[in-house]
């Protein structure tokens, strides 16, 4: 349901933009990590949970030590940690992905709210402030918006680079993408198939305890129970929109950033919509994709890893 | 004197319940193509395995140029320059055939280019021509078997196996091969060629060792000093033809009982799977289907069994159009299925026997939704013995049997209900010496008593002994219908390269 009248006004075409720019951030961040733990052929649905830890242990070590920094390296490690029980369990030990990783979401939940239960809504802040770049963050428009955003937003945008870089263009990322593709060709071929999922696991954790860490540190500012929001499974559906792809799934977090950022400043443009609706349309926007997916998928092979979700034995006869 | 390239001395390999090698010698020369020969379980890919690294052999050594290896991983085989090529490739279908051939020893940063023109360079001077750049789902078997070939050159493989090269080339494409392996071997590599086709071996191969149960019973015989007979001798152990004089005619044909007109499927891909397929089948008749694998066999089996749908075209059983029915109106017309895929179609290998043998006819078991076990315990014993299936107990899980009690159990099931067509899709693939004479004689018997048979066979042999009349299909066509009588194999060989 749309109501009132639309009015344009500066301030809120820049409110919009600069908010679509910090949900993309932390939506890229989660979903850049679980593309790299897909691509090596693991689902990983411990997002939420993930993400709950790193802003947890984010937010309690940036007032612990007064560096936002170290909190987000902090939020990287513990979630990575977090990570690696799926590791242990899903890749190590061949258990059912889904449910190890739906496990995990439980438990990064409730190990966050439990461990941060002192830390809800303490007053202390340790936060990043945005950067503005000299020289172009005066230029009108485009340096209010893009060029004065947070420090993490860069190094999202790095993250993002590097891992592009990584895949497409080393040794280690063939390795990576055949071990996602078929683990025994890669096998065979002298990669070694659990270490390679295992570590693609735990740096796809530590990317969601960054993404985490941003929420705590940054767009929110604190830390209490549910602040990830669902957040987490927003990015594990960007990853299949942005069908595997580092830089279509950056493309996929600006748009569905955009919704988040829509949902929460509609306000300022005079006109109000069912927030409910606009929550619900990343998933719509997902599924569209599945059906174009499934609808290519007849004339050649799914963009999904082949062997995403497939656990992996040596000796089998 | 030099040191052999190859040599496994007394190689033992025992698997839960199974002893895949007893002792297994085998000697190659450098710069030579050894052929190693057997029956299906005679051990000869497990042998090659504990060669390539895939497995450890629990006895026994393997020595390369006369140093003694263990390998705990196919990536040390091929760093000592032992490469496999199996008979499931290992490529991955998304990536270029550059990426996979240098996956596992590609320099640290890989520029696209510069890989896809050293790896054209590489396939140039073996003389098959390569597009590097294609990714690999768009190739055909054999061109696929070429990039794993390129892989082994790669790394600078001095021995290369082959697993059964030629089950999926047409004989001209294998004829290329033999070409590449020349090659290969006038640059002192050696050639390890895993085979049961006789012909094959004597006009590729220096040299043959041939395995039987798992041992070595002939090693490193001359070519050149034996004839195929010789080699089928060692290879089975008594002189036995498996397929022989069985198709001498009883009964004349009757009517036709199945009737495909004009039909056409589209695969999975969106190609036209079988384009425009007509073929008849009489009462008291075997129709043989040749063709090398992937040329729209399956396809053209499940639309007769219902379990893909036509395109065009009728199917026609016994008079009733039955191109749109459901599967279960088709038995219940009388048509038998065996399906190719064993245990994905036909049976389910983690469930009890008894559930595999009832899974057709279990409403004849059950009174209203209930089955009645008592009667579906019984059936099943009665099919396990009727059919010579060996098992342990009928509550065993399927997965227990060996292939030829699989298929035995599977034709049981299919024929039990007095069927008037059966339509059998490599009935004895993969089956020893024993297991493919017991297939063969149960489709004689029902053609005996009337029932058309459709039979799709890799194994030109079998089909010419037993078929009545041959139909090639090649890319989805059919590409000719001979009379085994009078056909040559050289003829219907052309028939399946397409060649006209």
């Amino acid at each position: 349901m749309i109501l009132g009248s639309l009015v344009i006004t500066e301030a809120a075409v820049i409110g919009l933009v600069v908010a679509t720019i910090q949900f993309a951030t932390l939506l890229y961040l989660a979903a850049l990590g679980e593309t790299i733990t897909e691509r090596a052929g693991v689902l990983n649905l411990g997002v939420e949970g993930m993400m709950a830890i790193g802003a947890m242990a984010g937010y309690v070590a940036a007032v612990a030590t007064g560096s936002p920094w170290i909190g987000l390296l902090v939020g990287g490690l513990a979630a990575g940690l977090l990570a690696l029980v799926h590791a242990i369990t899903a890749v190590a030990l061949g258990a059912d992905q889904v449910v190890s990783g739906l496990a995990l979401t439980i438990l990064g939940l409730g190990l966050a709210n439990f461990l941060g239960a002192g830390y809800t809504n303490d007053a202390r802040r340790a936060l990043f402030t945005n950067i503005n770049v000299p020289g172009i963050s005066d230029i009108p428009w485009v340096g209010e918006t893009v060029f004065s955003a947070s420090p993490v937003t860069y190094v999202a945008v790095a993250l993002g680079v590097l891992t592009w870089f990584v895949l497409s263009r080393t040794s280690i990322g063939l390795g990576l993408r055949a071990v996602g593709e078929s683990a025994s060709t890669a096998d065979a071929a002298g990669h070694g198939v659990t270490a390679m999922r295992m570590s693609a696991v735990v740096i796809g954790g530590a990317l969601a305890g960054f993404s985490g860490a941003y929420l705590s540190l940054d767009l929110v500012g604190h830390w209490s129970e549910g602040v990830t929001a669902g957040r987490g499974w927003i990015a594990v559906a960007l990853v299949i929109f942005g069908a595997w792809k580092p830089g279509r799934v950056a493309a996929g977090a600006l748009l569905f950033g955009f919704t988040i950022a829509l949902r929460l400043r509609l306000q300022p443009f005079g006109i109000s919509f069912s927030p409910i609706l606009l929550s619900m349309l990343p998933y719509l926007l997902t599924v569209g994709v599945l059906v174009i997916i499934s609808y290519r998928a007849r004339n050649q092979p799914a963009p999904a890893p082949a062997g995403l979700g497939i656990a992996y034995r040596r000796e089998e006869r | 004197m030099s040191h052999p390239a190859v040599e496994l001395d007394g190689i033992w390999k025992r698997f839960p319940g199974v002893i895949a090698n007893a002792g297994a010698n085998l000697t190659v020369r450098p710069g030579t193509v050894h052929a190693v020969l057997g029956e299906n379980g005679a051990g000869k890919t497990t042998l090659m395995n504990c060669l390539a690294g895939v497995y450890l052999p629990d006895e026994g050594a393997v020595r390369i140029d006369g140093n003694e290896m263990k390998f705990s991983s196919p990536a040390d085989a091929l760093a000592a320059g032992v490469g496999m090529v199996h008979q499931e490739f290992r490529l991955v279908p998304t990536f270029t055939v550059a990426e996979n051939v240098v996956l596992g020893s590609a320099p640290r940063l890989i520029s696209r280019t510069e890989i896809n023109k050293s790896v054209a360079e590489l396939a140039e001077r073996f003389g098959f021509s390569a597009e590097p750049d294609r990714p690999i789902w768009q190739l055909s078997m054999g061109e696929r078997q070429r990039v794993e070939i390129l892989k082994a050159l790669w790394r600078d493989a001095r021995v290369l196996i082959l697993d059964e090269p030629t089950a999926v080339l047409t004989p001209q494409e294998a004829e290329d091969l033999g070409r590449v392996l020349r090659q290969m071997v006038s640059e002192g590599r050696s050639v390890i060629f895993i085979s049961h086709k006789l012909d094959e071996v004597t006009s590729f191969c220096d040299e043959a060792t041939i395995l039987r149960g798992g041992a070595t019973v002939a090693a490193s015989v001359d070519i050149h000093d034996v004839d195929s007979a010789d080699l089928a001798e060692l290879m089975v152990g008594e002189s036995e033809k498996s397929t022989e004089a069985n198709a001498e005619r009883t009964t004349g044909m009757g009517d036709v009982v199945l009737s495909v007109d004009h039909v056409s499927v589209i695969d999975s891909r969106g190609l036209k799977a079988v384009d425009d397929v007509s073929i008849d089948v009489r009462a008291g008749e075997i129709v043989g289907v040749a063709g090398v694998a992937g040329n729209g066999q399956r396809q053209l089996t499940d639309a007769i069994a219902g379990l893909e749908s036509c395109l065009s075209g009728t199917i026609t059983l016994l008079g009733d159009d039955l191109t749109t029915a459901p599967p279960r109106a088709r038995f219940g017309a009388g048509l038998a299925y065996v399906p190719e895929d064993r245990l994905g179609v036909g049976l389910a290998p983690k469930l009890p026997i008894t559930e595999n043998a009832v899974m057709r006819d279990y409403r004849q078991m059950s009174r209203g939704p209930i089955l009645l076990w008592e009667r579906a315990k019984e059936f099943s014993a009665r099919l396990v013995e009727a059919f010579e299936v060996k098992v342990g107990r009928v509550e065993d899980r399927l997965a227990s049997l060996s292939g030829g009690n699989l298929q035995r159990l599977l034709l049981g099931r299919e024929l039990s209900s007095s069927p008037k067509v059966v339509v059998a899709s490599q009935p004895t693939r993969g089956l020893d010496v024993h297991g493919v004479a017991a297939i063969q004689r149960l489709l004689i018997e029902q053609r005996d008593q009337g029932v058309g048979v459709l039979m799709v066979s890799e194994d030109l042999d079998e089909l010419l002994v037993l078929s009545d009349r041959i139909v090639v299909m090649s890319e989805g066509r059919v590409a000719g219908v001979f009379d085994p009588r009078e056909a040559t194999r050289a003829e219907i060989g052309a028939a399946m390269a397409g060649v006209s």
